[in-house]
């Protein structure tokens, strides 16, 4: 019998007044997923990760979280649940380091951030776990800099780090490699290939070269409804994406 | 100072920040010791400071580390002077056992008036915090019969402390009555910003969105850090009552207040050190300054405040220890 | 109908400080919602309003007729000498640090007029043709609360229509909704805003002077009002004029009344409004949803 799916989108449409910005949208995400969403501008992309994460709550259609109605759970309640997702603009902790940004996580995850005793340094359960993280996602090096003094590559990598940090059953990540360079993109995608193999990712992005590269599966989202959904090979070849994208022109 | 066994482990840890023992945090220790057999008549002066370091202490946790910016944090204080006072006069001159009531009289004023304060963000929340100090000021002024209203409370006396040490007019009972609790207030303090509370409050501080996003209920960790700050700045209230044996109105003025934030600010917020050295420059400045004149003083304060914003933002402190972090 | 004159009576009161209340807190809305800059030192111009009407009255012997729109214009230009100087230093900081730099900004207001004027309460001589009441079977109308009510609608009316229909008006309102999209109109928004400044703290001196006898001065004037201005300011919401109005009144109105009837604990009432106010709506009261 097949397992339930991590994620489930049933039907889930989303308007603001007369404005139909999400259109019947299924979508399910499995254990192991590394699927991309992509899109020319406008498509709707965010609104649906809003939707997923809980920021904003659904018209019509259902949400399920293996087998657990969501739908009208608030954003907390699913990270609690397992959801987490990135910002495609970093929400980092400035002035802290990079360490206590992922031991952050690490605390709150652990439901350890209320204790106003016992040396933070001395949580040996929490500073492990940052360390494997930080180890993990190549910042070991700047574990002891503070955010805002860090490259905006690196920034990006931190932001992926933190989430990784609340044991995430699902992440969302949204356009993780924009305003990336060349060689921070390298990075990105050697942290992506590391992630655990039971973790479902579901990425936004409009770099196509690392969507081809990572996703087993791609969803093609035009004007707030799915277009096309395949693996790589199929949405490449397809002629109705390639009107999309070479009509449009969009750029990400 | 970290005991973990692993070299790595004991290296990895020096990543987050430095709120380890210093320098800085040793150095206003021993000054007040050292300072006692030299200071003469200016005992009751450095007595002043060490009440006012606890005070500043304590704004420091809410303000300098959860980021409440209140301009009302003699409600705090306020309520530990009468509630010290008030105990002293009807309960008990017992000095322990009235920093105690002193200090529970802040955590009820703050357990009660947080919940709705800390909701607040910007400017609604400087008034509130503003309101909350003024409507506790109006309330000693009515309520005569326990406040002493206008003319406060007066004529009491602490007992001896321990038994054995009676509090004379020389004040040197008091300046180490004082001197030991700022020492077990600043080493709370120093727990509370250490913890993972500690962390999760600095957290909020710079990105409470996000905090709420990790899981974190953030009202009800302010609330719980405005309920040890509302303790500390009680105790502060309390001290100052015992010791000067006085409790008037203006412990509940916006001057209070604004004296204190100023003093913090001065010192540099978010270090804890910033405290000593704020309060210890501000209270020795004003206390000459004000005798001679106290509208020049009030005006060169102001000055004062607007360069330092300017030129110091971040406190003198920093200029002492540039690599401490927030 | 002796309760029925008692609480007109009351309610005249509560209506003209509340005017006042706005007069002094209209400025202090519009500053912090086009431009998000905490000036406390806003009551410090409301103060200066007022001792600058009493010097003019007194050395200069000029009428309060004369003596109102004068020292409403000083101090409109004053507050543009500062806006253009030292509140640019004000902009460039954060939160806090512009809380801490407009308190030492009144505490030199508050020492200069200390210096200047002494520490003894103030109130300006109401003109004869101000004093007195009017009687009508059992009810009096003071004539000078009558004109407070009177002035604070015209001011209230007048900057309602320059809102509403002028090209000045237009501008600032959008200055206020969305400044960056303003600005890229073609809307010279630190022009408007270095205007609106000016305005609002002519205005505060205008509800400074006509306040004396409510509000007499002394130098912690500054401070002292500080309170319950922010209440009204935050109540009636950030940015809005109207609600400044709405929330001045209603301030003005709880608190007579609060006063009057609960002797012990009367000044209480106008915090549990507030409180109650904020919780229900913290965006403010009047603020546009």
């Amino acid at each position: 019998m097949p397992q339930e799916p991590l994620l489930r989108l049933d039907d889930v449409s989303k308007n603001f007044g007369a404005l139909n910005v999400s259109r019947n949208v299924s979508l399910t995400l499995d254990k192991g997923a590394r699927q991309a969403l992509i899109g020319p501008n406008g498509a709707g992309k965010t609104t649906l990760i809003n939707l997923i994460s809980g920021v904003l709550h659904p018209t019509s259609g259902r949400i399920h979280m293996s087998a657990v109605d969501v739908t009208r759970v608030s954003a907390e309640e699913r990270v609690r649940l397992g959801l987490v997702r990135t910002f495609q603009i970093n929400s980092l902790f400035p002035k802290l380091t990079v360490a206590e940004n992922v031991a952050l996580g690490v605390s709150a995850h652990a439901r350890a951030d209320w204790r106003p005793w016992g040396e933070m340094c001395r949580q040996a359960g929490i500073l492990e776990a940052t360390e494997t993280i930080l180890v993990s996602t190549g910042l070991a090096p700047y574990a002891g800099v503070e955010v805002a003094k860090l490259a905006y590559g690196q920034q990006r990598l931190v932001e992926i780090a933190l989430a990784l940090a609340l044991k995430p059953k699902i992440l969302l990540l949204d356009e993780p490699a924009a305003g990336l360079s060349g060689a921070e993109r390298e990075a990105l995608l050697a942290l992506l290939f590391k992630l655990p193999q039971s973790l479902a990712v579901l990425i936004i992005e409009h770099d196509m070269s690392l969507v081809f590269r990572l996703a087993q599966k791609i969803t093609v989202l035009v004007e707030g409804t799915i277009l096309v959904e395949g693996t790589v090979d199929e949405v490449r070849n397809n002629p109705q994406v390639r009107d999309v994208y070479l009509g449009h022109r969009a750029h990400g | 100072m970290s005991k973990d066994s692993s070299p790595q482990q004991s290296n990895f840890v020096t990543n987050f920040s430095r709120h380890r023992l210093s320098w800085l945090d040793v150095l206003p220790f021993a000054l007040i010791a050292g300072l006692f057999f030299v200071a003469g008549s200016y005992l009751p002066l450095i007595t002043q400071i060490m009440i006012m370091s606890v005070f500043a202490l304590s704004l420091d946790l809410i303000l300098g580390y959860a980021g409440v910016e209140t301009l009302g944090h003699a409600a705090l204080f306020g309520a530990g002077a009468y509630g010290a006072g008030i105990f002293a006069l009807r309960a008990s001159p017992d000095p322990m056992l009235g920093l105690v009531v002193a200090g529970l009289a802040g955590t009820t004023v703050a357990a009660i008036t947080g919940p709705v304060v800390l909701r607040a963000r910007g400017i609604t929340l400087v008034m509130l915090t503003l309101a909350v100090a003024t409507m506790l000021l109006e309330l000693a002024n009515s309520v005569q019969w326990l406040t002493g209203g206008a003319d406060g409370l007066y004529g009491f006396q602490p007992s001896p402390l321990f038994g054995k040490f009676p509090f004379e007019l020389d004040g040197r009972t008091a300046y180490w009555y004082a001197a030991m609790v700022l020492l077990i207030v600043f080493v709370v303090c120093k727990v509370v910003v250490n913890s993972p509370f500690g962390l999760t409050i600095r957290g909020i501080r710079e990105n409470r969105v996000r905090m709420r996003l990790l899981g974190v209920p953030v009202l009800r960790r302010l609330v719980t850090m405005y309920i040890i700050s509302g303790f500390l700045a009680g105790v502060a209230g309390g001290l100052s009552a015992q010791i000067t044996q006085l409790v008037a109105l203006d412990s509940f003025s916006f001057v209070l207040s604004g004296n204190v934030l100023i003093m913090l600010v001065l010192g540099g917020a978010g270090s804890l050190n910033g405290a000593f050295l704020g309060a210890a420059l501000f209270v020795a400045v004003s206390d000459r300054a004000a005798a001679v004149s106290p509208f020049h003083w009030l005006f060169a304060l102001g000055i004062g405040l607007i360069l330092v914003v300017r030129y110091a933002p971040s406190g003198l402190v920093r200029l002492l220890a540039p690599h401490g972090s927030r | 109908m002796k309760l029925l004159s008692t609480i007109t009576s009351l309610f005249v009161d509560g209506i003209s400080y509340g005017m006042v209340l706005f007069l002094i807190s209209v400025g202090l809305t519009v500053t912090l919602g086009v431009m998000r800059v905490a000036n406390l030192a806003h009551c410090g111009f409301a103060m200066i309003g007022g001792y600058a009407a009493y010097a003019l009255m007194g050395s200069l012997g000029l009428a309060f007729v004369v003596a109102l729109p004068v020292a409403t214009v000083l101090v409109a230009v004053l507050g543009f000498i500062l806006e253009r100087t030292l509140y640019r230093w004000v902009y460039a900081t954060s939160q806090l640090g512009q809380i801490l730099m407009t308190i030492g900004l009144t505490f030199v207001m508050v020492a200069s007029v200390n210096l200047a004027f002494g520490s003894a309460t103030h109130a300006l001589t109401i003109p004869s043709w101000l004093q007195g009441t009017w009687q009508e079977s059992s009810f009096t109308l003071s004539r000078y609360r009558a004109f407070i009510i009177l002035l604070g609608l015209c001011i209230g009316i007048c900057l309602w229509a320059l809102l509403k229909f002028t090209v000045f008006g237009a501008k600032l309102r959008a200055s206020v909704d969305n400044p960056r999209m303003a600005r890229s109109v073609g809307v010279n928004v630190p022009n408007i805003f270095a205007v609106t400044f000016a305005a609002g703290c002519g205005l505060a001196a205008l509800g400074g002077v006509v306040g004396t006898p409510l509000l007499p001065l002394e130098p912690y004037y500054a401070l002292r009002l500080l309170v319950p201005v922010l209440m009204v300011v935050a109540v009636g919401g950030l940015g809005s004029p109207i609600g400044s109005l709405g929330a001045g009144l209603l301030l003005g109105v709880v608190d007579t009344f609060g006063r009057y009837y609960i002797p012990a604990g009367g000044a209480f009432v106008i915090y549990f409004t507030v409180v109650i106010a904020l919780l229900l709506r913290p965006q403010g009261l009047f603020a546009r949803a």
